[in-house]
This record gives C-alpha cells, structure tokens and sequence, in this order.
C-alpha cells in the first residue's frame, strides 16, 4: 500500500529515514553505554527530520535539529558526563517502585493503540499529508507563523508559560539559598548525598 | 519536483536535463576545492599575518613568503602515526573530527558568492544551494559542530579534554541563543530566510546594508556571539594552553587532529563570509558599466569583505588576552541575550510602525532598567558553598543506599 502511493525518489527517503528512526530507537534502548545511546537518540531525531523534509516541512526539519540534536541532546550528553555514568550495568536497580510494570503497561498501550490505529483508519499510510496543503506562493514558515499567531495563539503562549514555569520550578527545587544575611549556621554540617 | 524551481533557477524550465546536473557538479567542485585553497591560504596568512605583529620571521621556507607551508604541514601530519588512547571509546573517537568537519563544510555551501550569471542559457546561481530554510540551516549545523568538539573530549578518556569538551559545549550553547536573535532581526528586516534574498534585499547603495539599517547593535552582538561559537581569541578557554594542556583536542595525532585544525579555519573563513552576507551586503558593491566585467566585480567585492574579516579574527588573535571563563559565561548571559532581545523588539516594532518602535523602545529600557536593579542586588548576595541550602524533599533512593551502591562500583574498579 505504502509503496503505491510513492514515486521511486520518495520511497527511498522515506525508506532512508525510516531505518534511521528505527535503528537509532534500537540503539537508545540496547546499547550499554549511556553517550552511544545518546548519539543513537540524534540518529533518530535526524530521521524525523529527514521525513519533515520528505513531507516538505522544511522549517519543522530545521527546528528538529536546532532545538533537539543542537540544544536537548547536548544538554542529556551534559549531564551523563558531568556524573561520570559509567558502563555498568545498573537495571536491577528500580529507583521508583513499580516502575518496570509501569513501562511495560506503557509500551503495551502504545503498540496496541498503534496497530488499531492502523488498522481502523487510513491515517498510516506514509502518504503525504493532504489534510492542510501548503497554500500556494507562501513559504513554509509564512504559513506555519501565521496558524501559529493567530488560530493557535492561546495555546502558544500557554505552552511558553508552561516552559517558564517549569524553568522557575526547576531553579527553585534544585538550588535554595540563604537569605542575604546569615543567620542559622547550625545548618551547614548538614551533608545530603546528591546535593 | 516543481519546488526545485524556486530554489535554484538552474531547474525554472521543470524538467532536469544532463548541462544542469553537469553545471551543478561544476558549482560542488569549485565550491569545495575554493574553499579548500581558501583553508591552506588563510591558515598560512594567520601564521605569516600574527609573527609579523609579533616581531618573529614566521614560515619562509617553501615557497615565496612561506606561502606553501600548510600543505608541509598537511603531509608531515599524513605521514605521522595514528594514535588512539588506551582509555578511548573508539568508535566515538573516530567519529569526532568528522563531526567537526562536516558542518563547516555544509555551511559554507548556502553562502552567495556573486550574483546570478548566464552560461549557455541557464541561469547559474553562484551559491552552492539556496536551501528554503536558508540562514537555519547555519544555526542547525553550528547545533552540530557542538558534537564535535563535545564527543572529541569526552571519548579521548583524558581528564583535560573532557574539561575542554564540557567548557566548549556549554559556551557554544549560550552563544547559539544570541546567535539566533540576532539573525532573527535580519530575518525580520528581509522577509525571508533565504540567503540568497537576504543579500539581494541588500544590493544597491550602502546605506541598504543590515550594518547601516539595523543600527550597528546586532551586527556587533552576531561578531561577538559568532567569535564565542568558533572558539577563537578572546574566547578560546576551550583550549587555554596554561589551563588544560591543548584543549579538546590533545590526544588527536595526525589526521584526526588534521582534520580538527582544518574545521577551525574553514569554520573562521565561513563565518567571516556568514557575516559579509548577513550585515555588509554580501556580493553587493560598485559594478562598473561594461558588460563582461560586470559578473567578476560582484565576487571581488565579496572575497574582500570576506578577506577584511578573515585578517580581524587573525588580529583578534594577536590583540586580545583571553577570558576568564565566568566572564565568557557573563557576557553571553546577562549582556548579550538581553541586548539582542531587546534590539529585536525594537527592530519589530519600528517594521509594523515608528510608533510601535518608540513603544517597544519604552518598554526595552523600562525593562533594562528592572534587569540592572536585579544585577545589582545578585551582586550583593552572598555567595559560596555554604550559602546553598540542601534541596527540599526526598531524592528517590535514600542516601545510604547510593553512597553503598558507588562505594560497590569503585571495589570493581
């Protein structure tokens, strides 16, 4: 079905970065070492890229690879080598309780939804999308600025509020500081792990 | 296939025939081996340019003035043993120096090097691509070039690189965000992304330049943000000889670390042209009124600009003592992302109306002014590790069974 609705050029970069997802969300899940995952993680956000541009969504390929492999995955690479993660094998470690059965509930969920997805409807057909065709003589991010400023704006800037509030929360949970004058020094002897 | 033709007019007639496919190999090949001679050339110039301000005779010795130095250079490091570190991720440490390389190269592909030319009645556009994405697809591949300098650190297993690699990342990150405002308010002014249009909205007389018609402000905020990015005096903590030995890149021997000198100076040379085209008009100048000439004249004026650059960041070099790191983090933080943002709202608000502009302008000292209050009172605060209070709650695993858990791992070590 998929291969009907393709010229020869589409199918190959759709091929192209479907093997890109797919073995770079393999890589992130198996391979042992924490920065190889992370650099399979890029591998699969550089697919998705690849097929916004086969769906001609430029600019949306474009803020993939700025904001996610430019900005995010920098920032988790960061982290793992500013704690030193190593290459031992931590899973029989559950640091929330339940959380194996959780994920498996999860995955079970997602895979089944997905497959009645497929099968209930002709949305998964790897077709170029035909819901919203891009207007003619306007660039991507013409259209693309103007839905977003104009239909959407309440939840664009709702999602900006959510970012701010959720940097704040982040600076107030991890780092609290005394008041400009000192006044309790008992309090300092105290030593937390992690902190 | 019709887009093709709004990108690059070799494809206007809507179908791909072999003279256009033979003209676009041309253009990658001349673009690249350009580039290439452009590399040798401006690494040799550094040299040459910076023992000339240094009292020293610099290379003389193959070629005039030392001219061929570079390619000595680049086979003694062919011929030189391949090192790779005990400690190494191989696959990783392998794959760095191409990380680094590959982006420098890309982005000099969307830089428009003259005006359009007709050969044989195809309209050559010279400029490698005029991707729709235009200018982002800079910003995307400098986000790239961070893995290079990043993963070179951390696989060569070494204490200095990894602190160079972490220093580089962080740097390089804080400077994207100013980085992107800025081109953000060219992007305002042009109405497009496309490189190609950002130049052509700047032809004509001088006075049509972003320097001019942006107000100075972000051309000098991109410079500066852009210099952070390449790692380059007075930013170069990432590899502060007295500090960290020789930075990210220590343990690369050969052609690895060839390949690593070589993204530096392609990167300098790229960003000196991103910034001719950018803010000084790219290929624009004076033509003179004969008809064969007037195709050369516009990229004489391009290799020029690019050249003034180019010989700054060579001075830069020579000139400035190099930051304290909390300084470089200053600067990019709390200076220049507030300056850039609030240039950009000014740059808006003048577009839509003079009015709107002097409001946006209102606003913007309203609001420097509440920010140096707040730099005032973080300067009066008391600062160092006993200021820190222990954060609030419970952290998943209690403390006796981590501190277990990493005393366990240092036994099998």
């Amino acid at each position: 079905m998929i291969a009907t609705n393709y010229a020869i050029p589409d199918f190959v970069i759709f091929a192209t970065s479907t093997i890109l997802i797919l073995v770079g969300a393999l890589g992130v899940i198996t391979l042992k070492n924490p920065v190889h995952a992370a650099l399979s993680l890029i591998m699969t956000l550089f697919g998705v890229a690849v097929a916004f541009v086969a769906q001609s969504a430029d600019f949306l390929a474009a803020a993939q690879i700025i904001v996610y492999a430019g900005a995010i995955v920098v920032l988790f690479l960061f982290v793992i080598m500013f704690l030193g993660v190593g290459y031992g094998s931590k899973s029989d470690v559950e640091p929330l309780v339940g959380q194996r059965g959780f994920a498996i509930a999860g995955v079970v969920i997602t895979i089944g939804g997905l497959i009645a997805l497929m099968a209930s409807s002709h949305w998964v057909t790897g077709a170029t999308s035909v819901t919203g065709p891009l207007a003619k003589g306007q660039g991507n991010v013409k259209q693309l600025g103007t839905a977003v400023f104009t239909t959407y704006l309440y939840a664009f800037e709702a999602t900006s509020l959510l970012l701010v509030i959720a940097v704040v929360g982040a600076v107030l949970l991890a780092r609290r500081e005394r008041a400009t004058t000192r006044e309790a020094t008992d309090e300092t002897s105290d030593e937390e792990v992690g902190s | 296939m019709t887009w093709l033709a709004t990108v690059d007019p070799l494809f206007v007639h809507g179908h791909v025939s072999g003279i256009d496919i033979l003209i676009l190999l041309i253009r990658l090949l001349v673009g690249f081996g350009a580039l290439m001679g452009a590399v040798t050339m401006m690494i040799w110039f550094e040299r040459k340019a910076i023992s000339d301000m240094q009292s020293r005779i610099g290379p003389q010795r193959w070629g005039p003035f030392g001219i061929l130095q570079t390619l000595a250079d680049g086979l003694k490091l062919f011929f030189k043993e391949d090192l790779i570190p005990d400690q190494a991720d191989r696959f990783v440490f392998k794959l760095a120096p191409y990380l680094a390389l590959v982006p420098a190269i890309i982005t000099f592909a969307i830089i428009p090097v003259g005006g359009t030319i007709h050969i044989a009645g195809h309209a050559v556009m010279l400029q490698i691509a005029n991707p729709p994405i235009g200018i982002l697809l800079m910003l995307a591949m400098s986000g790239i070039s961070v893995y290079g300098v990043m993963l070179a650190g951390w696989a060569s297993g070494s204490k200095y690189p990894l602190i160079s690699a972490v220093r580089a990342s962080a740097q390089m990150i804080s400077y994207e965000a100013a980085l992107g405002i800025t081109i953000v308010t060219v992007v305002l002014i042009t109405g497009s992304l496309s490189t190609h249009n950002i130049v052509l909205s700047q032809g004509g007389e001088i006075w049509h330049w972003n320097v001019i018609r942006l107000g100075f402000v972000p051309f000098i905020i991109f410079w500066i943000a852009i210099t952070a990015e390449l790692n380059r005096p007075p930013f170069d903590v990432v590899e502060a000889e007295s500090e960290l030995v020789g930075g990210f890149n220590t343990e690369y021997s050969s052609v690895r670390f060839a390949l690593f000198y070589m993204a530096e100076f392609m990167n300098t040379i790229t960003m000196s042209a991103m910034i001719v085209t950018l803010f000084f008009g790219g290929p624009a100048g004076w033509v003179p009124p004969v008809s064969h000439l007037r195709w050369i004249f516009p990229i004489l004026w391009f290799v020029v600009k690019t050249i003034i650059f180019c010989f700054c960041y060579v001075w830069f070099r020579a000139a400035l003592p190099r930051f304290r790191y909390d300084q470089v983090m200053d600067l990019g933080w709390k200076r220049l992302i507030p300056l850039s943002l609030g240039w950009m709202l000014v740059v808006a608000g003048f577009i839509i109306k003079p009015a709107w502009g002097l409001l946006m302008a209102a606003a913007v000292l309203f609001a420097s002014v509440v920010l140096g209050r707040a730099f005032v009172l973080g300067r009066s605060r008391e600062t160092g590790a006993e200021s820190v209070l222990p954060p609030i709650g419970q952290r998943p695993l209690p403390g006796h069974v981590l501190r277990a858990f990493t005393d366990k791992e240092e036994v099998e070590e």
